[in-house]
Formats: C-alpha cells, structure tokens, sequence
C-alpha cells in the first residue's frame, strides 16, 4: 500500500515537473528566438553604431540604424513617469493601510486594482484624444504628443501596481510593531515614517521597481502620445520615440529576414535586457531587506 | 497601423489557407502568388478578396515586402504578379532578361499625396522646395513661408511605410526627413493629429482628404483627382504590377478584373488612391 501512494506521489511531482518545465522552455525558446533574429544584425553594423548612433534611417539607402535617442527616450518617459508614480503610489499605500478607516480601505483597494486593469489603448487614446489636446493649448505647446503627456499616461498606469504591491507590504507588516513604537510614545505619524514604512521598505522598492519596468515596457501609450521624434529631448515638452514603439510601428512593414527586421529583434534585445534589469533589481531589494512586508 | 496590422493578418491567414488548401480540398485552384509594394498592397488585398469570391477556381496568394523584393520575385520565378511602386529599373530588366523573363507593366492606380495643414493656417501654396526645407529641418517658423510667427510642428509617417517612401522620393531627395519630424502610424493618425494643432503641417494620401485639414497648393497647382491623372501635380506616381510577358490566362483575368472601373478600381479609390479614368 505505502508502496503504491510513493508511486502516485512521485507521478504526480513528475507530471507537475514536466508543466512547469514546458512553461520555462517555451520562455527559453522565446528568448533564444529573438536573439537568432537580431543578433546578425552585428556582423554588418557594430555594436557602437547601434547603441550610440543617432540617426534611424531603416529604409534608406544605406540604411542607419542608431538607436540612442531611442533609449535616451525610453529613459526620460521612464523616469519622469516614476516621479510622478512611486510618490503618488507609495502615499497612497500608506494613506490606505495607517490612516484610512477599514470600512474605505476595502472600498479603495478593489477601485484601484480595477484601474490596474485597464487596457494600456484606452489610456492611449485618452491621452491622444483628451490630455494631449488639452495641454497643447493650456501650456501653449507646439505638440500635445510629447515626452511629459507619455509620462503622465504611463504614470497614470503604473500607480494602481506600485501602490497595490506596496499596500500588501505594509499591510503584512505585524501589528506587533506598531502596537510597540506607539506604547514607546511615538505618535502615529512618527510611528508611520520612523517604523512601519523602514519594515516595509523591500515591498516598497520591489513596487516601484515593478511600476517601473511596466513604464519602460508599455508599448501602446507611448506609440500613442509620445509623439515619434527621433530626437534627443532637451526639455519636457519634446517629442520622443521611446523602443517599444518603434518595434510596435515598423514590425508590420519591415520584410521578413532583412536587415531592417533584425535591427527591431535587435532593439527587441535592448529593451528585454533593460525590463530584465529592473525585475533583477527587484527581487535583488526584496531579497536584501527579506525582514519585513514581504 | 491598425490598417497595416490588419493587412499583416490577412496576408497571413491567406498564406496559411493557401499552405493548407491542397491536403484539404482536393479542388485544382490555379494559384497567383503576388509580392511586392506596401504601397500596392492594400489595394491588392481588397480587390483580391472580391475577385476570389468572383473567380473561386483562382486563389491569390499575396504578400508585401517592397517593390524591389517583388521585382526580384517575379525575376526568379517566385512569383508571376510583382506589385511595384516604381518603374522597373534597367538593371532588374538585365536579369529578368538573364533568366528568360520579359517584365510586362500595367499601370493599376495613381497615389498622390496632399501636404495638409490645419484650417485656421493661412497658407494657401507650398513650393516643392519649400516643402522639402520645412521637412529637412531649415525652415522652421510659419512666417518663413508667409504664415504666423509660430514654430512649424512637422507631422510625418513612421519610415517604413510606402507614403514615407513616396514623399522622399517626390519631395525630399536628395535630403532625408529630419528626425524631429512627429511620426504616425497612419493617414488616420496624421489627419487627426493635424486637425488637432494650428502649427502642424502632415501629408496625406488623396483619398484621406477631410473637412477637418485644409489642402495646401503645390507649385501653384491645386490638388485635384484630374491633376494627379494629367500628373501636373508633383507628388504622384502610378502604381503597377508586372508580369512576365503580356498578362494570359488567370493572370490576364485577375489584371482585367484590377482595371474595370466597377471592380478593381472601385477598391482603388476605398483604399485611398486615385482610379485611372476610363479603362
């Protein structure tokens, strides 16, 4: 008998390994896909050229692919959409968790986790039709498509995740704590900024860092708004082509294997390692500070 | 993009319903494969559609890839429809010759393009070379061309696309859009975006003209369906497709088909471009 239940057993975390193995080669094969595709792309245009260059001729005749502005782009709208996100999301949290009654805690965080979910082209169009219009004319820009439009579009999408995430970390944090700084004589505001948000802090930076990386890889908002100049921005109210949407505009158009099609593989690459960059950091801050939130 | 991504898909589903069509139906479908222009493409598919239903014993097989690659296609015996925004050059004539192919043309539409400004812009007439300052980045204030003391915000298409290609070749060679131009993904996005801002300028196809954008004049000359034809305006082209030898059989239907004004030609002007009067 015992025998035939290790044998079930064993089954079972087989099959379950053979799942969970599917799931990682597929990643695996994606990943290895995309750098068959754009890594040729090297042997005819250097590495340098690529990521310093500044001019992104794709069709021309010779082509240029430089990408910097591009990523001096996906920077700046990455950036700036985090400072408007993480102070906007983090207060939020922490107005939630320690000085909302229950009663509107458990109104609020379901609204806001709903607003998580809206589909990144609405918020696009909104800002294309509605924010981009309105600012051109209340600031007197040349273009309401541009570097602060995007970033407050992508602000407005990365919140609900930098203060849901955040909220669960400070939430996880033992009543036992505060119920200790408090009986100390600490008043509530003390006890808020001096020990809860300290023991929740790698919630809290693996929110930002979460926020973040959804900023640099959204895609329709910043094809929307952004405004698609190939230029370095030298104020606020630039235009910007950010990386996704290049690869999200000329995908559909660059013929299939040519060097066009592997130079948006190669930015492809650039922009897994940048998103790759941030995931890294973190789970690397969640892990450091593994000792309070979660 | 919608309209390109939209073209994409279809391209694939007819592909794969090509790859699959012979294990499935045994029927002896005469297949055409077409490559070739993005530019041509969208009327291809739209009248390709029609035709098909019209002619089910014909299956097109079409797919986009430049006029050069479509040139190239038919040369090799790839395909026996190439799409072409151009005139064949003499050295694809050369190696069409190399290879026993006799590049046949037939002119199948007109794509104009109209710079566009927004209505309360009071410039009426652009020159060629005006144009071409205003997109390189040396003229960048309305005033310079006899408008408002205001920036000009230059509206262009993303590079890849066939209007980006047909406005550097007409407009701005030898010079190159310069990359502060804002970038849409479509006529749609550029009318829209035009309509939206007194400062902006953008280009258009012919058959996306709207009351929300004013026209502007070329060298003088008004943009109108019958200057595209007698092509005294200058941002026109004729759209072909080139056979091997004089189109025959299928090929011969399928190119009939493109130029009957009720037919083809009525997907030519839904797509945006300007009909060939008569036949």
């Amino acid at each position: 008998m015992p025998a035939a239940s290790l044998r079930r057993e064993t089954a079972v975390r087989r099959i379950l390994a053979v799942i969970a193995g599917c799931s990682l080669l597929f990643l695996g094969m994606i990943m290895l896909f995309l750098f068959i595709e754009g890594l040729p792309l090297f042997s005819t245009v250097s590495v340098s050229d690529f990521l310093l260059g500044m001019s992104w001729y794709p069709t021309a005749e010779p082509p240029e692919f430089g990408i910097f502005p591009m990523l001096v782009a996906s920077c700046a709208v990455t950036v700036t959409a985090s400072a408007f996100a993480i102070p906007l999301g983090v207060m939020t949290a922490v107005w939630l968790t320690e000085v909302a009654r229950p009663g509107v805690r458990r109104m609020c965080k379901p609204l806001i986790e709903m607003t998580a979910a809206l589909p990144s082209v609405v918020i696009g169009f909104f800002g294309m039709v509605v924010a981009a219009p309105l600012l051109q004319d209340l600031l007197d820009l040349d273009s309401g498509l541009n570097l602060f439009t995007a970033s407050l579009m992508l602000a407005f999408m990365s919140v609900p995740t930098i203060c849901s995430v955040a909220e669960d970390a400070l939430f996880a944090v033992p009543a036992s704590l505060r119920a200790a700084s408090l009986a100390l004589g600490a008043t509530r505001r003390e006890t808020t900024v001096r020990v809860v948000v300290p023991a929740a802090f790698s919630g809290i930076g693996t929110a930002c860092m979460l926020g973040m990386s959804r900023s640099i890889g959204e895609t329709m908002v910043v094809l929307m708004t952004a405004g698609g100049a190939g230029i370095l921005p030298r104020s606020l109210f630039d235009p910007v082509r950010p990386i996704p949407s290049v690869i999200a505009a000329e995908t559909a158009e660059a013929s299939f294997r040519g060097e066009h099609y592997r130079a948006l593989f190669a930015v492809g690459i650039v922009l897994f390692l940048f998103t790759l960059a941030f995931n890294i950091a973190a789970r690397h801050i969640s892990e450091k500070n593994s000792g309070g939130g979660r | 993009m919608k309209r390109t991504l939209f073209i994409t898909l279809t391209a694939f589903c007819f592909a794969a319903a090509i790859f699959s069509a012979p294990a499935a139906a045994a029927a002896p479908a005469e297949e055409i494969i077409i490559t070739g222009s993005t530019t041509v493409l969208p009327v291809m598919q739209k009248a390709g559609e029609a035709f098909m239903a019209a002619n089910p014993d014909i299956s097109l097989s079409i797919s986009g890839g430049g006029s050069g690659n479509g040139i190239k296609a038919l040369n090799e015996g790839l395909c026996r429809v190439a799409m072409s925004s151009r005139d064949i050059k003499e050295s694809e004539r050369k190696e069409g010759a190399d290879k026993g192919v006799k590049a046949v043309r037939t002119a199948v539409a007109v794509d104009a393009l109209v710079p566009v400004v927004h209505p309360d812009n009071p410039v009426q007439n652009l020159s060629v070379e005006q144009l071409r300052g205003i997109y390189a980045g040396r003229i960048t204030k309305w005033n310079e061309v006899g408008g408002k003391d205001e920036n000009i915000v230059m509206i262009s298409r993303d590079s890849s696309s066939g209007t980006f290609e047909t406005w550097q070749e007409l407009i701005m060679a030898p010079d190159k859009t310069a990359p502060s131009a804002l970038s849409q993904a479509s006529n749609g996005a550029v009318v829209q975006a035009v309509a939206g801002n007194r400062r902006a300028v953008g280009y258009i196809g012919f058959g996306y003209l709207n009351s929300s954008i004013k026209k502007i004049n070329v060298n003088g000359i008004e943009a109108t369906a019958e200057s595209a034809l007698s092509r005294k305006w200058p941002i026109a082209r004729e759209l072909y497709i080139f056979t091997d030898g004089a189109p025959a059989g299928a090929v011969k239907k399928l190119t009939d088909y493109l130029l009957d004004p009720q037919k083809g030609q009525k997907a030519v002007a839904e797509t945006g471009y300007i009909p060939l009067s008569g036949k």
